[in-house]
């Protein structure tokens, strides 16, 4: 039996709007109280105390998109060093896409993503696993054997499903399992280009992704939802347009659900400017009116969930040429920074941004954490809300370091993290 | 002789020229000014000087060019200039690594000056970071080619005496075209106007912001036009994907003398080559020597490609030593 309590903590839970000084208890790993009055003297002279001296004590982050090189590219990121760049970054639970070498499509391979991050990584992981065999497109996965195995929800990540009678048939099959369904909205063939379709990409001789590449893709998707009922989540939205779709389907009552990548909330094609491929990202950063528009999308709450969308690519496939280098980048580190810079700047409540990365992706996967409350795991952050930093690329965690926030000056970031009551991260 | 026995003047700010963007007007027409004089000098019998002697100049090709590639070899030969000329196959795979791989490889060779042509858009601005020499761009993806524009513009001046107020028609793939932004860029920088006349679907997304007057249609849109310059359409682009068939596509946009005739009556015709005969351009109007400036642009081409080279090399750290 081993106890700790969090002492002078302003105790922060997003999903109830709960926000208090006070002290919160954990045992063994679980959130045993939490209030203003508990008193410290209640408890065993052995707990052990850790002063918070006043930070704010949320639940830990959970990111629901997150790539790795394990297993098939480990020399871009393994579950290990992706798990030690979430725990600096307050994330403690990593939900892995199945874009590996093997494809996670397999009972084993789900096994295996889950037995690896139990001996290697320091924060919890789960795989969603493939919606098709070898992200083909063409044949649905063992949807029911796979989430018995512990997918918690199936995607093709980073490629589309375009086949409208497989989507039609996977949704269908997938909702008698209450299966989650996560899909990159980007028509396949509308989609070949480099950056944001505009008049910038264009002066830059560079080939176009129009924002209907993902507008088609999210309507087909939601008509096809209409006839077969289920669940549906688009893994990141990138425009304007799309949030009013999204928003106007809700109404409608269907069980449609959405992601943001920080990125996007913070960047727009500009930043493209001289063919910078650290800014490449499917789907492409697109106009500042679309910047905003996710912004209050997230704020009224029409955008559920805020992802890093975490894809670590090695200098070799990004010092190309634009349209030569991969596309992805790295947000770990930067997911909780960039989420209060909106906090900050007044553009997002603290308790929608937190929420977005707590509790919303907790309730959206069936996880059970992501809030401050008796009975569940005690996987917390400490977060600084006011230091000022500036980010120095080298000094993340991950292996692959293709960052697009470099240099770029931030306000508040996880000063400790525990996962299961044990700290897995601290500041120096 | 130009300016060897002169002190060198920094009559070209720019350490590199990799587009027409962020050239001003006067560095535009310093470069033309010089250019005339090469063009005086290109038609004497003796046409070298001795500008870059010393100097080592690489045209490094990503993607075959046969006349862009002999007109700057001929050009830094006339400068007198040591030129090697690399040819690079593009069927590499990992085309990424070899490019930078390559750069670094050459610029420990001490180059002074790397001409570079590459398919991909922005590809010889990643090298420029990577040499300590200066590189002119000779086409990049559909971004830019600077040089072409440059050649244009002393094809137009030498004709018609002047640029500003003139009518320039740039037809045919906008699109895909690195030509017509960069003729876009200068023109509008020396004060023409200029309208693109092209199907929608060879018209790049905001083209209308390009500071551009935009036609679907030759017949109404050559009308007033002093400049007719026509673009270079690839083959495959013309079998459905972007046009339904070259019958079609000469049918409304190729240049014949009918549709000529709604230009001005002395209009000039333009072409970057290398034409498609009876797909873009009739070849009678091709080969007119009262219309078709399209020669007289091929000597252009060496005599500012020299002007080019002689600005830069004006600019490199140890000019003293020469």
């Amino acid at each position: 039996m081993s106890a700790a309590i969090f002492k002078n903590a302003r105790l922060f839970d997003p999903a109830s709007g709960y926000d208090a000084e006070g002290c919160l208890v954990t045992r063994d790993g679980i959130i045993e109280a939490i209030g203003p009055e508990i008193n410290e003297k209640d408890f065993p002279e052995d707990a052990e105390i850790i002063d918070c001296k006043g930070q704010l004590l949320c639940p830990g982050l959970i990111d629901m998109r997150v790539f790795t090189g394990e297993p098939g590219t480990e020399h871009r990121e393994t579950l290990a060093t992706a798990s030690h760049a979430a725990a600096a970054g307050g994330v403690t639970t990593l939900i892995v896409m199945p874009n590996t070498d093997p494809v996670i499509d397999e009972v084993a391979l789900v096994d295996y993503i889950e037995r690896r991050a139990r001996d290697t990584a320091i924060v919890n992981v789960h795989p969603m696993a493939a919606l098709t065999k070898n992200l083909d497109g063409e044949e649905m996965t063992e949807i029911g054997l796979l989430s018995e195995a512990g997918a918690v929800a199936f995607t093709d990540g980073t490629k589309s499903v375009a086949n409208s009678l497989l989507m039609r048939r996977a949704m269908s099959y997938a909702a008698h399992f209450d299966a989650l369904i996560v899909q990159h909205a980007e028509d396949p063939t509308l989609s070949r280009g480099m950056m944001n379709e505009s008049e910038l990409a264009s002066r830059l001789g560079l080939a176009g992704i129009p924002a209907v590449a993902e507008t088609i893709m999210i309507e087909r998707d939601l008509s096809l939802l209409e006839l077969t009922g289920g669940r549906y989540h688009v893994s990141q939205i990138s425009c304007a347009a799309s949030v009013e779709i999204i928003a106007r389907a809700k109404k409608k009552g269907l069980k449609v659900t959405c992601g943001v990548s920080a990125a996007h909330l913070q960047l727009n094609e500009n930043d493209v400017g001289p063919y910078r491929t650290f800014f490449k990202l499917s789907p492409p950063l697109r106009r500042e009116e679309d910047r905003r528009a996710l912004v209050a999308g997230l704020a009224d709450g029409t955008i559920d969930v805020i992802v890093s969308g975490h894809d670590p690519q090695d200098p070799e496939v990004k010092r190309r040429p634009f349209a030569e280098a991969t596309f992805g980048a790295i947000g770990l580190e930067t997911l909780l920074p960039v989420a209060l810079s909106l906090y900050h700047s007044g553009d997002v409540p603290l308790e929608r941004l937190l929420s977005a990365l707590t509790s919303a992706p907790a309730d959206l996967l069936g996880l059970k954490t992501g809030r401050l409350a008796p009975g569940l795991p005690a996987d917390l952050v400490l977060i600084n809300l006011g230091s000022p930093w500036v980010l120095d690329a080298t000094e993340l965690k991950s292996i692959s370091k293709n960052t697009p926030f470099e240099d770029r000056r931030f306000q508040g970031r996880a000063s400790q993290t525990f996962v299961g009551g044990k700290s897995v991260f601290t500041r120096a | 002789m130009t300016s060897t026995d002169q002190q060198p003047q920094p009559l070209f700010p720019h350490r590199h020229l990799l587009g027409i963007e962020g050239l001003s007007q006067s560095d535009i027409v310093a470069l033309l000014d010089l250019a005339d004089s090469y063009v005086t000098q290109n038609r004497q019998v003796d046409k070298k000087s001795a500008v870059l002697r010393g100097r080592t100049q690489i045209n490094l090709f990503f993607e075959a060019s046969t006349r862009t590639q002999s007109s700057f070899e001929l050009a830094g030969k006339r400068l007198g200039a040591d030129v090697m000329n690399m040819s690079v196959s593009s069927s590499s795979v990992k085309k990424g690594e070899t490019l930078i791989d390559t750069a670094v490889t050459l610029n420990a060779m001490h180059p002074d000056l790397i001409i570079i042509r590459h398919q991909d858009s922005g590809a010889v601005e990643l090298l420029a970071q990577k040499v300590g020499c200066s590189v002119i761009n000779a086409g990049d993806g559909s971004h830019e080619h600077p040089t072409q524009a440059l050649l244009d513009a002393l094809t137009i001046r030498r004709r018609k005496g002047r640029i500003e107020g003139l009518l320039v028609a740039i037809c045919g793939d906008v699109l895909h075209s690195r030509v017509a932004r960069s003729n876009i860029l200068l023109l509008n920088a020396l004060g023409a106007r200029v309208r693109v006349i092209a199907p929608p679907t060879l018209l790049p997304v905001g083209i209308e912001r390009f500071g551009v007057e935009v036609s679907h249609d030759m017949m109404t849109g050559l009308e007033g036009c002093d400049i007719v310059m026509m673009l270079r359409l690839q083959l495959e682009r013309m079998t459905g994907s972007y046009a339904p068939s070259q019958r079609e596509y000469f049918h409304y946009y190729g240049l014949d003398y009918a549709k000529l005739a709604a230009a001005k009556p002395d209009a000039l015709v333009m072409h970057p080559g290398p034409m498609n005969r009876g797909v873009e351009i009739d070849s009678t109007v091709a080969d007119d020597i009262n219309r078709s400036l399209i020669r007289e642009q091929v000597e252009m081409g060496v005599a500012v490609r020299m002007a080019v080279l002689d600005a830069l090399s004006r600019n490199l750290p140890n000019e003293a030593a020469s």
